[in-house]
């Protein structure tokens, strides 16, 4: 167990040092920052002694390693358009995106999972059917339009929900379930198609043929082990929930990091673009590590050496 | 989506006819493909016959409504929006655009990935490593940021585009094919082809990269879905196509602010995107039951 933690682990860092050097050389593409700070009528020396202040003189891999020796510090640059540390600019506004995030998927778990169960136990009935072609219609919205409509109907129409901002649950409501619906639709498929496998195995008729009732087998031998493969793919799907929350954030003019990546696109502030995409994917990054040791805990059948049992 | 690893198993040489004959009963996807069939044809054909420019503005035909609506007419079926454009013109304008980004977004993409999961499967090794080492960076990055700190960089285009969703989604084709090409290689045929001395380029091209292509077809087929997803989502941005193309996602950022008295501006392009993935994913879940019948009423 430890020997695989430690291989995770390192595995992980080697990831995040290859997305430091990815936004490294993103930045270094984006042009010399040296004209978007200065004014147009600098003068050579202060050109000068700003090229020697950011030390765009050196050679390039040492321009990195002060990059990530600073990043270490917890300093990656300042903003161009404001002159602040971009780390505080960007850790003001993670906790909403991440809030944001985390508010879709428990949502979609909890609708999914139930669908799923409810479609797969009663196979090729009227239920299965039609929640399998919602699902399939579900797939196919995309979230920005969904929250979109929702603005539309309970906003504009209705006057139930507010069309924006963040600090109540009413106005974290229509955000989350516009990112969640297609979630909701890739989870009830998989945890439905799981179920369906499990269901046909082995332990499971013996579990029947125990005489234990219809609940306990299918809510505690078979769903557990059908809740493995939905695992890993919630932790993929985490990264769909970051990305996606970049456009939802702005429809719903949520305060995240998305909102500031979008502006500060346009304001071509690309170290707040960069440093903010870095931290979006190592938070990522490390969701997916904490998934793949949860994993080990949830299917004791993984074996941590590579063999298998 | 269909887990990464779960490559279906190869289809046997000359499964072509087994193929059509296995969609053909499969309901769904035959509807899905007539949709989809109907989208192509009525983005791309029906412009030249109609001959409405989808830029051309007009003041005093500004905000009609469909014509189902009250004050729409046939002139404009669709409606028309701030600008007095035509509405239907610009959806099927629109629609090139993303079948267009979705097609060569999975032709590269499924390009790329074929070489270097072959390459990575066959060889194995450090050849291997490297590959797949490059691909869990690619994957560590969530693909929407990926795509966007690149557009930030580069500016938006069609090329651009294009380019930057092929290289953020590759590493799904590359596993796919590598997983394939790794159950290929131990069969007896190749170990045959080997044992009699054919060159590694002859067996790759007559045994192996026959063997994993419909596996690869259908994960791109399913996954340019999304393709049509995440450029309307670019576009939504401002960082797809830029104007005065239409594009999906661009008619929905400007409808957007016309919401309270003219819902068709950003109702009509989403059912489009919708109908549109709908068909695609529609054929993608065919095609795949169609290959590996293992899975088939499963998902």
């Amino acid at each position: 167990m430890l020997r695989y933690i430690l291989r995770r682990l390192t595995h992980t860092v080697l990831v995040i040092i290859g997305i430091s050097a990815i936004s490294f050389i993103f930045l270094h593409l984006s042009g010399d920052p040296v004209g978007l700070v200065l004014p147009q009528d600098a003068t050579q020396e202060q050109i000068a002694a700003l090229r020697q202040e950011m030390r765009l003189n050196d050679p390039i891999y040492l321009q990195y390693l002060h990059f990530v020796t600073a990043a270490l510090h917890g300093d990656l640059g300042l903003s161009i358009y404001t002159r602040e540390p971009v780390v505080g600019l960007i850790l003001e506004r993670m906790p909403a995106t991440i809030e944001l995030a985390l508010a879709a998927l428990v949502l979609s778990l909890a609708v999914a999972i139930p669908i799923g169960v409810l479609a797969a136990v009663k196979r090729g009935s009227w239920m299965d059917t039609i929640s399998m072609t919602v699902a399939l219609f579900g797939l196919s919205m995309p979230h920005f339009w969904l929250g979109i409509m929702f603005i539309m109907v309970f906003s504009v129409q209705l006057g139930w929900l507010p069309t924006s901002g963040r600090g109540t649950w009413l106005q974290l409501l229509m955000p989350a379930t516009a990112l969640g619906v297609s979630l909701i639709a890739l989870f009830a498929r998989l945890t439905r198609s799981a179920m369906l496998e499990v269901l046909s195995q082995d332990y499971v008729r013996t579990a029947r043929a125990k005489g234990l009732s219809e609940i306990m087998v299918v809510g505690n031998h078979a769903l557990r082990n059908a809740l493995i493969p939905l695992v890993t793919v919630v932790g993929m799907e985490f990264g769909f929930l970051l990305g996606g929350a970049v456009i939802i954030e702005m429809v719903f003019a949520w305060p995240g990091v998305g909102r500031l990546i979008v502006q500060s696109i346009l304001d071509r502030d690309y170290p707040v673009v960069q440093a903010a995409v870095m931290m979006l994917a190592i938070v990522f990054v490390t969701v997916n590590l904490l998934i793949d040791l949860l994993y080990g805990w949830l299917d004791p059948n993984i074996s941590y050496d590579g063999r298998s049992k | 989506m269909v887990p990464l690893e779960e490559a279906p198993e190869p289809a046997a040489p000359g499964a072509v006819a087994r193929l059509v004959r296995e969609l053909r009963s499969n309901r769904s996807a035959m509807v899905g493909g007539l949709v989809l069939a109907a989208i192509v044809l009525g983005c791309f054909v029906l412009p030249q016959i109609w001959g409405i420019s989808p830029t051309k503005t007009s003041l005093v035909t500004r905000f009609l409504p469909p014509v189902w609506g009250d004050g729409g007419s046939w002139a404009h079926p669709l409606g028309t929006d701030n600008l007095g454009r035509d509405v239907l013109a610009r959806i099927l304008a629109g629609g090139q655009v993303s079948l267009l980004v979705a097609f060569c977004t999975a032709s590269v993409a499924v390009s790329v990935g074929l070489v270097l999961g072959t390459l990575s499967g066959y060889f194995g090794g450090w050849v291997d490593s490297i590959i797949m080492r490059i691909g869990d960076l690619f994957l560590a990055y969530p693909f929407m940021l990926l795509t966007i700190s690149v557009i930030a960089i580069m500016g938006p285009s069609l090329p651009v585009l294009i380019l930057v969703l092929a290289l953020s989604d590759w590493v799904t084709y590359a596993r796919t094919v590598r997983g394939s090409v790794l159950s290929v290689k131990e069969r007896e045929y190749v170990a045959a082809a080997r044992s009699i001395g054919t060159p590694d380029t002859e067996i790759l091209r007559r045994h192996i990269i026959p063997n994993v292509l419909s596996p690869v077809l259908v994960v791109g087929t399913v996954r340019a879905a999304s393709y049509i997803i995440w450029e309307s989502g670019l576009s939504f941005l401002g960082m797809g196509v830029p104007p005065p193309t239409p594009t999906w996602g661009m008619m929905l950022s400007e409808g957007r602010d016309y919401i309270l008295d003219a819902w068709w501006l950003a109702t009509l392009p989403g059912l489009a995107i919708m109908f549109t993935i709908l068909s695609v994913n529609l054929v993608g879940d065919g095609l795949r039951d169609a290959l590996d019948p293992r899975l088939k009423g499963n998902n």
